[in-house]
């Protein structure tokens, strides 16, 4: 007899070859907690190479699910359950699971070549290893096979299926309903009734498996959450933040440009925008980052609501036209998703080390605003944000965000469009006293006059111009001149700050800085310590260029000020430096977001006494102490 | 052709002169360019604002400067990629480049490529001189083998490019050459560039007198003996009396042959005949003779029609309107799959 039992939260990680289809398996059971109720938070988890050889360490692909019936921020620390296809996926990520955790293995892949490939000398699944877990050792393979006997497809198309054991074995595990997802299958597979079929079939065995194998006795139930009402869907970063350009340039009334050149983790941007057609948007594949750059710049030049995207090398390259844009200040909103680095660094794998390549990464003095999303539907909010202040103040912005946020999900309240404030333009068309430096009083943004304007004909380009007629200038108070505006343009973007995104007291013992994607390991983290009675404070920053005003007041309030980073400090000697306090520093740079009991052990240490001297890949608070 | 094209408006030379000051040195042939340029675009029948001038960086590129348009003097060859957003997003507009051989070759060399490729509605003036001019003389990728100058006291040692097969080979649906100083055909030309459909790619021999002079007098002086002008229809001739020719040979190069009935000499009904709509492989011909082995080939060397990108690109977006009706927002935000969560905070 099968044993119901409640759960609050529930962690899984399905992880498998590249080519075992963990994606899949992954962002199907996040619809059916979706579709539960439950809140859910997603981790995708891949590596750089499209197929990394089979079985092997290197090829492991990997997708975290948290659900729970309460809110939740992150995709979870620790996995609690963990899925391997393979050998290879047992090694890589048994370290990750909580103590005493389930374990389920294929156990049809755990055969002497996969052990080797994956370094076991014999197999983990028979030799006691894993009795500290709760171990279910099943060949997924075979029944796979077996539950396709008489199929019409090949014996390697049927091995493909496994993965729909797999989700089939967890949806009876926690009790979830079967035919919506069976109707998903056959949508997904429409084009391929033969495989819709075959998926369905495995999908079902996998499920069935579950309720007459005396090896699960528990059913497990994570109730509903409590939300504000609404509609939701399930949105990943880059999703949100593709239609909130493309709202964003609705808003203004102007067709969206995009130019982009593929780069991971960005390139699904130009992949989602290049399907929304029948919205205006043009997109255009330039032959490289920097010729996207230049072709965005055209188009605002031309009028259009422009915009590209790329992630840290791309934006190397197109430093020096980014300049161009500061100088003849046109709107352009520049996305960059950030990832490892320096140079190729890690393409699939997370990190904050981009920001003092947004903050100064051009050559001469060329300051411009800089917003970051801190989730995956804040990405949409951000991109309309992003498209306002570079239309409003005629200035390029930059859009920080990263590949957790870009690719991990969340349910997300969608948006009442009308309750978006339109992004007014104004493109001048009179001709007198037409000056091309001439500035609004309130934002110090030139007049955005586009080609095709009679009697407003005028030159622009990368050469200091004088302040106001736009001629070229060498004069030297000129330029000093026009270095300060263009930085007090910048700086008035503080005026559209909304209210500060604060979690806690306005004094207190530590003052946690964060921005970006570090926002739910910070918040919950934090949640967590004033639960426990700790005078801890967070404050998430959206825009980093300009800083937030309202830090000035803030800051001085604390013991302790601590800037939280997935990168060596890059926003901390900001904050140091603006306010001579001395803000320490939490800091990781492993490709991974800050776990929960990482952030909330560096600031016990903290509060402890304990700053530096960290042991390898232990996450504590620093002054930036060399570690090596 | 763009709408604004088409509308009747009567200009003269001055108005397409700015107040700025002209800087380029004394003698430079970027002087002449300027003024066949504008004396040009007063007939053609543009309304001012309806023109943009986008350049590179270099000597050339202060062109825009000078133009009474719109003007945008962008950073170093990356003029292609910034007038590929303009003429994408506002297809009405005439939209010209100005780069050099540097400029357009050597470090925008990418960007021209990719232009050319796409066939961008963007009328593409390069003008050589053989030398970068505003860093102060270094030898360019034009530069002849063994080229003195600041960075190669000794000489240069890498070949050049050609440009007009470069761009042949990028796929470029329209080349044309002549010199600074030969307003007449540069007129002719230019009407012709700006009537074709696609980008146009033109290459100007331009004197720098003061890194590089005389580097084009051979051609310039006795464009008699060193010039070829292309005539549609007519046997490519060019010396005293036309009494020489180009024939091509079993091994498809061209010859230069002496033109006549007598011995030793080839009837003109042997040499090659011009046509502008010709093959690629006629194109390539053209484009490879090269001073001083050959006269230079001068005028429209070759056209063909082909949509232009900026075109198709919209096509896309109209069949999609046709196909699907414009889009809805709140219904692309409400796709996939939604839930809705009742007052009581759970999922209904």
């Amino acid at each position: 007899m099968t044993k119901q039992h409640e759960l609050d939260r529930v962690v899984i990680r399905f992880a498998g070859d590249s080519g075992d289809g963990m994606q899949l398996t992954g962002t199907e059971f996040t619809k059916a907690a979706a579709e539960a109720g439950n809140d859910i938070a997603t981790f995708p988890d891949f590596p750089a190479e499209i197929r990394a050889p089979a079985g092997s360490l290197p090829g492991v692909s990997g997708f975290q699910l948290h659900f729970s019936s309460s809110e939740i921020y992150t995709p979870g620390d620790a996995p609690d359950v963990l899925v391997v296809m393979n050998p290879a996926a047992l090694k890589t990520n048994l370290k990750d699971l909580v103590e005493g955790g389930t374990i389920i293995a294929n156990a049809g892949m755990f055969v002497e070549a996969n052990l080797k490939k994956a370094g076991y000398a014999d197999n983990p699944l028979e030799n006691g290893s894993l009795d500290a877990y709760k171990l279910h050792a099943i060949d997924i393979s075979a029944l796979t096979l077996a539950a396709l006997d008489g199929s019409p497809l090949s014996t390697k198309e049927k091995g493909r299926a496994k993965n729909f054991f797999a989700l089939g074995l967890v949806f009876w595990m926690y009790g979830r309903e079967t035919e919506s997802e069976i109707r998903r299958i056959h949508k997904q597979f429409a084009k391929k009734p033969d495989l819709a079929e075959a998926n369905i079939l495995v999908f079902k065995a996998g499920y069935h498996y579950g309720e007459t194998a005396e090896v699960f006795q528990t059913q497990y139930k994570v109730p509903p959450a409590r939300w504000t009402p609404g509609v939701y869907r399930n949105i990943t970063g880059n999703e949100a933040l593709s239609m909130g350009l493309l709202v964003g340039a609705h808003l203004a009334g102007k067709p969206l440009f995009y130019s982009g050149y593929p780069i991971t983790p960005a390139s699904s941007i130009l992949h989602s925008l290049a399907k929304y057609k029948q919205f205006g948007c043009v997109t255009f594949q330039a032959e490289d980052e920097i010729a996207a750059m230049g072709a965005a710049i055209g188009g605002a030049y031309g009028g259009a609501a422009a915009v590209t995207a790329s992630s840290g090398p791309g934006i190397a390259l197109k430093g020096e036209a980014i300049g161009l844009a500061v100088m003849t200040e046109l709107p352009v909103v520049i996305v960059n998703v950030q990832r490892g680095g320096p140079s190729t660094g890690l393409p699939t794998k997370t990190e904050q080390s981009d920001l003092a390549q947004a903050l100064y990464g051009r050559n001469g003095e060329a300051p411009l605003p800089v917003i970051a999303a801190k989730t995956p539907g804040d990405s949409f909010y951000c991109a309309v944000e992003a498209m306002r202040v570079a239309i409003k103040y005629m200035v390029p912005v930059i859009l920080l965000s990263d590949g957790y946020i870009a690719n991990g999900s969340e349910p997300w309240p969608l948006p009442d469009l009308r309750s978006l404030q339109p992004i007014p333009v104004n493109h001048r068309t009179d001709p007198e006293n037409y000056y091309v430096y001439d500035r609004d009083p309130a934002t110090l943004a030139r007049a955005w006059v586009t080609p095709g304007t009679p009697g407003l004909e005028h030159r622009i380009g990368g050469i200091e111009k004088d302040a106001l007629t736009g001629n070229i200038s060498y004069d030297p108070a000129n330029h000093e001149r026009q270095t300060y505006v263009r930085a007090d343009k910048v700086a008035r973007v503080a005026q559209e700050f909304g209210e500060l995104d604060m979690r806690g007291e306005d004094e207190g013992d530590v003052l946690l800085i964060g921005w970006g994607g570090t926002f739910g390991s910070l918040r919950q983290a934090t949640e967590a310590m004033r639960d426990q009675g700790k005078k801890v404070t967070h404050v998430h920053l959206r825009w980093l260029s300009p800083l937030e005003p309202k830090l000035d007041a803030l800051i001085p309030r604390f013991k302790h000020v601590v800037c939280a980073e997935l990168n060596a400090g890059q926003l901390r000697p900001v904050l140091r430096s603006k306010y001579l306090v001395d803000v320490v520093g939490l800091n990781k740079i492993q490709g991974q977001p800050f776990k929960v009991r990482e952030v909330i052990a560096a600031i016990d240490g903290l509060l402890g006494d304990r700053v530096g001297a960290s042991k390898d890949g232990e996450t504590v608070v620093t002054r930036g102490e060399a570690r090596a | 052709m763009s709408d604004a094209a088409k509308k009747p408006v009567k200009l003269g030379k001055k108005d397409f002169e700015s107040d700025q000051d002209v800087r380029w040195c004394p003698g430079c042939g970027d002087y002449a360019i300027l003024a066949t340029v504008q004396r040009t675009l007063a007939t053609l029948g543009v309304a001012r604002e309806k023109t943009v001038f986008i350049s590179g960086i270099g000597c050339s590129s202060r062109f825009p400067y000078y133009m009474n348009t719109y003007g945008f003097h962008t950073i170093h060859g990356r003029a292609p990629a910034i007038a590929t957003g303009l003429k994408v997003t506002r297809p009405d507009l005439d939209v010209w480049v100005i780069t050099g051989d540097g400029d357009g070759l050597s470090i925008g060399g990418n960007h021209l490529i990719h232009v050319l490729r796409r066939n961008v509605d963007l009328k593409i003036l390069l003008f050589n001189n053989q030398i970068y001019g505003l860093t102060k003389g270094q030898y360019s990728p034009t530069s002849k083998v063994g080229t003195r100058a600041a960075s190669t006291p000794s000489g240069s040692v890498d070949h050049p490019v050609n440009p007009l097969a470069l761009a042949l080979g990028a796929g470029a649906t329209f080349i044309a050459r002549c010199t600074d100083t030969d307003a007449k055909t540069m007129a002719a030309i230019l009407k012709a560039a700006h009537e074709h459909p696609g980008t146009t790619f033109v290459e100007l021999l331009q004197n720098c007198p003061v890194f590089n002079d005389g580097i084009w007098d051979a051609v310039k002086d006795d464009a008699v003996n060193h010039q070829i002008k292309l005539v549609e229809g007519e046997p490519m001739r060019f010396g005293p009396n036309g009494s020489k020719g180009i024939r091509v040979t079993d091994d498809l190069e061209p010859e230069i042959v002496e033109v006549g009935d007598g011995p030793g000499q080839v009837p003109v009904s042997q040499l090659l005949v011009h046509k502008e709509r010709g093959s690629k492989m006629r194109a390539n011909l053209l484009a490879r003779m090269t001073h001083p082995d050959f006269p230079v080939p001068v005028g429209v060397l070759h056209s063909e029609v082909k949509p232009t990108y900026e075109t198709m690109a919209h096509q896309k977006v109209d069949d999609a309107i046709a196909q699907q009706g414009t889009g809805d927002l709140q219904k692309l935000l409400f796709s996939g799959m939604t839930w809705e969560v009742d007052a009581d905070g759970v999922k209904a």
